[in-house]
């Protein structure tokens, strides 16, 4: 396990150098900032000035060994617009973006695990395909159009929850959290259901498919013909084999939640990283573009790591053949 | 076997599937008796409905299959209309099962002890630590070494034949009266076949329960049973003592099973097979199953053959059984 861990490490590291490469070449080359951060009526002389301080004049190749230089010290430079350093205004803006995508992974497992494995059980019940055609819904909706809707129906007509913001927050260790309190739980509740609703849909197809599967193996007709009773057979011998692709695919998707919340922090005014990195694109910032693409190239290689390790507990041959390697 | 206990009376047993194409009759009219302590080989090509029969019997038939006519009486009490709960406590319990493949009947992802401990509580309220000993007491009784360690491990970790043997010791967990084996030795080597085969048939006189052992091979049942039913197309067309049916087959497709298991006499020769197919189960035509390949076939056979019992001990359904022949 230990090599087999030590081994994935050395192989992220190779993940994130290139994606810096890429990730910085790729923002040198989109629009030149210079443009959108100078008063319009500078001289030349001060262009050149601003040019220099920001360290522009410099060969990309320059640029990028005094990027990597910093970025190995924790340091992905200062923002252009806020004059702040890019990693922390991100940072002051990930547990808000966290705590959404939190809220959304565990209400599409929640709720997507039994949902799917009942639909999987039963699959010509009315109920089951009522389930299966509502994640196909939950697929092809565009979200930002749930959202407005949401918004429509029960922030303006019911006027049950609050339509933008995060409500009040309190401190938990240091961070911020909206759902301890009343008034954050209400402003997190329709951007979680927002964001879930694809996930949702997905751990739900996932849970059904791996149920219609499994439950045809011989295992579990031999684990019936034990004498074990339904409830064993399904929540222990069915529900633990069919976690195996569900785990890999949520893991995964969890990093996209995140990163990609951008459309519903946009549509419900969430305070999060998303928002941020949209209002940096607009204006060219580029250290906090790079430092945003930088934190989530490691929040994928990380993520990828856990769901090595989990999947491993989950199904132990592939523990076999890790130590074997 | 005659007058001992019958642990197992199956009588008239009918299971069909309801499938959109028609209805399959899997299991047409079987019957057969178990005596207690007794191995009855169950003997048929794919598809004749040996599996089906086993199912049956322990109330596992998936859908659209179900048992639509007859009785399956175990230890005095007939099976066929039990509720969900009492066939449970049953399974498992006083009828275990061994399945085909060892490779896909232990869960993958669960510990042989995990499997093992759950089969045990599922009908005994013990300590966890009373099933485990239970667990480890039965992998040294099917001949696994250092049983404590492997209780730990996972199927993975077990060769085909070890696979086996574990459940082959999940099925004698719970002592029951019958054990229902079906083809336990086909995906398996030959040499572990014997030793399966020889362990099986001590655990069963040790332990006194009775066997059914459904197999498509006529050398592994003539080693272990006592009696032979031989079945075709859903129904049994032949039933006697392994001696008779192996020395002296009546029905023509026994006589033709026999016929084609190579043998020191016929190196060289080409084997003999019988002719034609397996008829398909779906709206099979009425009368004699066998008679498109069979060679004594005539009109008679247009209409459904009855069990007669032409000799003490045997039960035959053929209008032209080959009677008192030596081989």
């Amino acid at each position: 396990m230990t090599v087999f861990i030590i081994r994935r490490l050395l192989q992220s590291a190779v993940v994130v150098a290139v994606m810096s490469l890429l990730v910085f070449v790729g923002v040198n080359v989109v629009g030149d900032p210079v443009d959108m951060l100078i008063n319009p009526e500078a001289d030349q002389a001060e262009i050149e000035r601003v040019i220099r301080d920001l360290g522009l004049d410099r060969p990309l190749h320059e640029q990028y060994g005094y990027f990597v230089v910093n970025a190995l010290q924790g340091d992905l430079g200062d923002s252009f617009i806020f004059g702040q350093p890019a990693l922390q205004l991100i940072i002051e803006r990930m547990p808000a973006t966290f705590e959404l995508a939190i809220a959304a992974l565990l209400l599409a497992v929640v709720l997507g695990i039994p949902l799917g494995v009942l639909a999987g059980l039963r699959p010509d019940a009315g109920w089951s395909r009522t389930i299966m055609a509502g994640s196909i819904l939950g697929f092809s909706l565009p979200s930002f159009w749930v959202g407005i809707m949401m918004i429509m129906l029960f922030a303006v007509m019911l006027g049950w929850l609050p339509s933008t913001g995060r409500g009040d927050t309190v401190p938990v260790l240091g961070v911020e959290v909206s759902f301890l309190t009343r008034d954050g739980l209400s402003h997190l509740l329709l951007p979680a259901i927002n964001l879930s609703l694809f996930k949702l849909s997905l751990v739900i197809r996932l849970a059904r498919a791996g149920t219609r599967e499994v439950i045809h193996q011989d295992y579990i007709k031999f684990a019936r013909a034990k004498g074990l009773s339904e409830t064993r057979v399904v929540l222990v011998h069915l529900l633990k084999n069919i976690m195996i692709p569900v785990v890999t695919v949520l893991g995964l998707e969890f990093g996209g939640l995140v990163a990609f919340s951008v459309v519903t922090e946009s549509v419900f005014a969430w305070p999060g990283m998303g928002k941020l990195i949209i209002d940096s694109l607009h204006e060219l910032d580029r250290p906090v573009v790079v430092a945003y693409l930088m934190i989530v190239v490691l929040m994928f290689v990380i993520i990828n790591l856990v769901v090595d390790i989990v999947y491993s507990i989950l199904d132990p041959r592939v523990r076999l053949q890790d130590t074997k390697a | 076997m005659a007058g001992g206990e019958t642990t197992l009376a199956v009588e008239g047993l009918k299971t069909h599937f309801f499938t959109k194409a028609g209805v399959v009759k899997a299991v047409d009219g079987v019957s057969f008796e178990v005596a207690k302590g007794e191995i009855m080989g169950l003997v048929g090509e794919s598809g004749s409905g040996k599996t089906v029969t086993g199912f049956s019997i322990i109330g596992l038939v998936d859908p659209p299959g179900r048992v639509v006519e007859g009785r399956v009486i175990h230890d005095g009490r007939d099976l066929v209309g039990l509720d969900d709960e009492q066939m449970r406590s049953l399974r498992g319990n006083r009828i275990a099962m061994i399945f085909q493949d060892p490779m896909m009947t232990l869960n993958p992802v669960l510990r042989i002890e995990t499997q093992m401990v759950e089969a045990v509580l599922a009908h005994n309220a013990v300590p966890a630590e009373q099933a485990r000993d239970a667990a480890r007491d039965a992998l040294g009784q099917v001949g696994i070494p250092s049983p404590d360690e492997r209780l730990r491990a996972y199927p993975h970790q077990f060769s085909g034949g070890m696979r086996q043997r574990v459940a082959i010791a999940i099925a004698l967990l719970n002592r029951p009266s019958l054990i229902i084996a079906d083809e336990p030795t086909t995906a398996l080597d030959v040499t572990i076949q014997g030793q399966i085969l020889y362990e099986a048939q001590k655990l069963c006189r040790e332990t006194g329960a009775s066997m059914i052992w459904i197999t498509h091979d006529l050398a592994v049942v003539a080693g272990i049973a006592d009696r032979i039913s031989v079945m075709y197309a859903g129904r049994i067309v032949e039933q006697g003592t392994t001696a008779d049916i192996i020395d002296q087959p009546a029905h023509p497709y026994t006589r033709g099973l026999i016929g084609s298991v190579p043998s020191r006499n016929t190196r060289g020769d080409r084997l003999f097979q019988i002719p034609g197919m397996t008829p398909s189960l779906l709206n099979l035509a009425p009368g004699c199953a066998f008679r498109e390949r069979c060679s004594v076939a005539d009109d008679a056979c247009l209409a459904e053959p009855e069990p007669s019992r032409p000799l003490p001990g045997r039960v035959l359904r053929c209008h032209h059984p080959v009677l008192d022949t030596a081989q």
